[in-house]
């Protein structure tokens, strides 16, 4: 039979100055550990929902990023001709060749420079994307050195506003409009008409990726058998999310790790802390817990009574550091994509799943806290304790 | 036959290289309703005694049996269970754990038998009610004097209804009268409900209230004056 909770609540309440400090150290280590996995997360959402199910991309075998990818025009052009592509609302084939390029361009407001992804895209291009969406200006005439930028670069780089003008290669291409991609990878690029931007960056000879919005996504399997047995075409193709999934990867399990490696230097500290709280706690009631043994609670009882109340004050820590972690949800911040090593614009991520690992880490922090001082409490010698006046 | 066998027991503490003998070769019989006073000076072997009868140490050899339970073959949980059911504790520092009331202070023992919530409430309102505190369920330790608080040790003692009684010093640190009261409920304790009691006292005036009385001197027995 259980010592009854309400003993171990009243108890940790007795000591509120040690409690507070306990819970409050592993607080701050669930919010650093909830923020880094925020971090991850926002990270790889953005990329993982920018692709759709529904759209096949195909890149050069062997690719691993649009960068490194070429794509022959012959090659581009039989796949648009493929009858596996969509035909959008007015009939014409959802498919886009997009040339792919980073441009390095001076950030707003602070020193320096970084890579943007520069896309030349055919003007199907947003009826196959439909996350992305202007929210202000209009959308660049074709054939002309007019490109829109996604809302979240023009925040962070230069020359981004309406109106102004961004020079690509030896040309100036003015800005006549921005948009949003959902918190996608698009959000982190300037879409321009490949005609026109090929030529000016000295690309005309390959495109980057081909995308097409599949007129059945159930056959994907034989589609890709297909193509990518083709010859002429010495292709790789992927559903459009896969793609991003894996481009998102490496990052993220890095921000991960390192997010996790913080956080467990950090815990130590905090298990420190609460081990330090729990042996004062059984040093200071030996005979309370000589009382309890006499009484007929077992010691394993008595252990899991101490456990609870280094878990419990620990778990209100995890609690609170969820609290503290919650307003990062959704700020906004960007880092280099190592796998593309262009600028991602991206929003923290606060996830239930994340909270749940931050409140299990709290209980773990709070059950090594009190392990030895519990077990030191369970195993104490009866008489002599009861001896000791 | 005896409630209580203590058989041949002898017990020893290791302190350093020195070895203790605390109990040597000791026997002993208490009969079901007895009510025995231990006496004997600081270090004779009282309190060891009685931690032997209760379960809470165990002979360095010899047998001690309590209502034809051989302790000495008890170990952990075994033995922490036989306690519950079989013995209730009184100490002279009364050990009421502090941070619960009376009535759960008393409640606790009862934890440990299968017993719906509503019944425990009830028995332990009702062993308040025995040592003369049903006034004073819902206080705290630290809000009773100390007499109060022995009754409430008490009334946890027997809550669970055990076997023995085991009282260590229950007096020791109370005032005259409020000693006379605790040793008064003792006395009701043993004649009208029938218990068991074995308490060790320095007090000749606590001892006199006991049936016998047994001299304990550098852990060997003798009846003291009946």
């Amino acid at each position: 039979m259980p010592i009854p909770i309400s003993y171990n609540v009243r108890n940790v309440i007795q000591r509120p100055w040690s409690t507070l400090a306990t819970t409050i150290g592993i607080a701050l280590v669930v919010a650093i550990l909830i923020g880094a996995f925020a971090l991850a997360s926002g990270f790889q959402a953005a990329l993982v929902e920018t692709g759709s199910d529904s759209n096949a991309m195909v890149l050069r075998t062997g690719a691993d990023s649009e960068i490194s990818s070429g794509i022959s025009l012959d090659a581009a052009h039989i796949l648009k001709a493929l009858p596996d592509v969509a035909p959008g609302p007015d009939g014409r084939p959802l498919v886009s060749a997009d040339m792919v390029v980073l441009m390095n361009q001076p950030r707003l407001g602070q020193e320096g420079s970084s890579n943007v992804t520069v896309r030349g895209i055919d003007p199907p291009s947003l009826a196959l994307r439909p996350r992305v969406k202007l929210v202000a200006g209009r959308m660049f005439a074709p054939g002309s050195d007019e490109v829109i930028v996604a809302q979240r670069i023009a925040r962070r780089f230069a020359h981004c506003g309406i109106g102004d003008r961004l020079r690509f290669g030896q040309r100036d291409f003015t800005v006549v409009g921005q948009f949003t991609a959902g918190g996608s990878g698009f959000d982190s690029e300037v879409w321009g008409d490949n005609a026109v931007l090929m030529p000016a960056l000295n690309r005309e000879g390959a495109y980057q990726s081909v995308t097409f919005r599949m007129r059945d996504p159930s056959r994907f399997a034989e589609l890709k058998r297909r193509l990518e047995s083709d010859r002429r075409l010495g292709v790789e193709v992927r559903t459009e999310r896969a793609w991003y999934a894996g481009q998102s990867r490496l990052m993220s399990t890095v921000l991960r790790a390192g997010g996790i490696l913080i956080t467990l230097i950090m815990a130590v500290g905090a298990i420190f802390g609460a081990m330090n709280t729990m042996y004062a706690a059984v040093g200071q009631r030996t005979r309370e817990i000589a009382v309890l043994l006499t009484l007929g609670f077992t010691p394993g009882a008595v252990m899991r009574a101490f456990l609870f109340e280094s878990v419990f004050p620990a778990l209100i820590g995890g609690a609170l550091g969820c609290l503290i972690a919650l307003p990062i949800n959704g700020v906004t911040t960007s880092t280099t994509n190592w796998s593309s090593f262009s600028e991602i614009a991206f929003a923290f991520r606060v996830t239930p799943a994340g909270m749940i690992a931050g409140l299990i880490f709290a209980a773990i922090m709070g059950a090594f806290g009190g392990f030895l001082p519990a077990r030191q409490a369970a195993r104490q010698s009866l008489a002599m304790t009861l001896r000791a006046g | 036959m005896a409630l209580v066998e203590v058989k041949n027991v002898r017990k020893t503490y290791r302190r350093e290289a020195e070895e203790l003998t605390v109990l040597d070769g000791l026997s002993l019989e208490i009969a079901e309703g007895d009510f025995v006073a231990l006496m004997g000076p600081s270090g004779s072997g009282k309190t060891t005694l009685l931690n032997l009868i209760g379960g809470v140490d165990q002979p360095s050899s010899g047998d001690v049996v309590v209502g034809g339970t051989r302790l000495t073959g008890l170990r952990g949980k075994q033995l922490a269970r036989w306690r519950a059911r079989n013995i209730g504790y009184i100490f002279q520092l009364y050990n009421l754990i502090p941070v619960l009331t009376a009535l759960q202070n008393v409640e606790l023992p009862l934890l440990l038998v299968k017993m719906s919530g509503k019944e425990r409430r009830e028995r332990a309102r009702h062993a308040l009610d025995i040592v003369g505190l049903e006034d004073r369920l819902k206080h705290f330790p630290r809000q009773l004097s100390g007499g109060q608080e022995q009754r409430v040790a008490i009334a946890r003692a027997v809550v669970s209804d055990p076997t023995v009684l085991l009282a260590d010093e229950p007096t020791g640190d109370l005032d005259r009268k409020a000693g006379a009261d605790i040793l008064t409920l003792l006395d009701r304790l043993n004649k009208e409900f029938k218990k068991t009691i074995v308490m060790v006292t320095h007090d000749p005036t606590a001892a006199e209230r006991a049936h016998r009385r047994l001299h304990l001197d550098k852990g060997v027995l003798s009846n003291g004056p009946s």
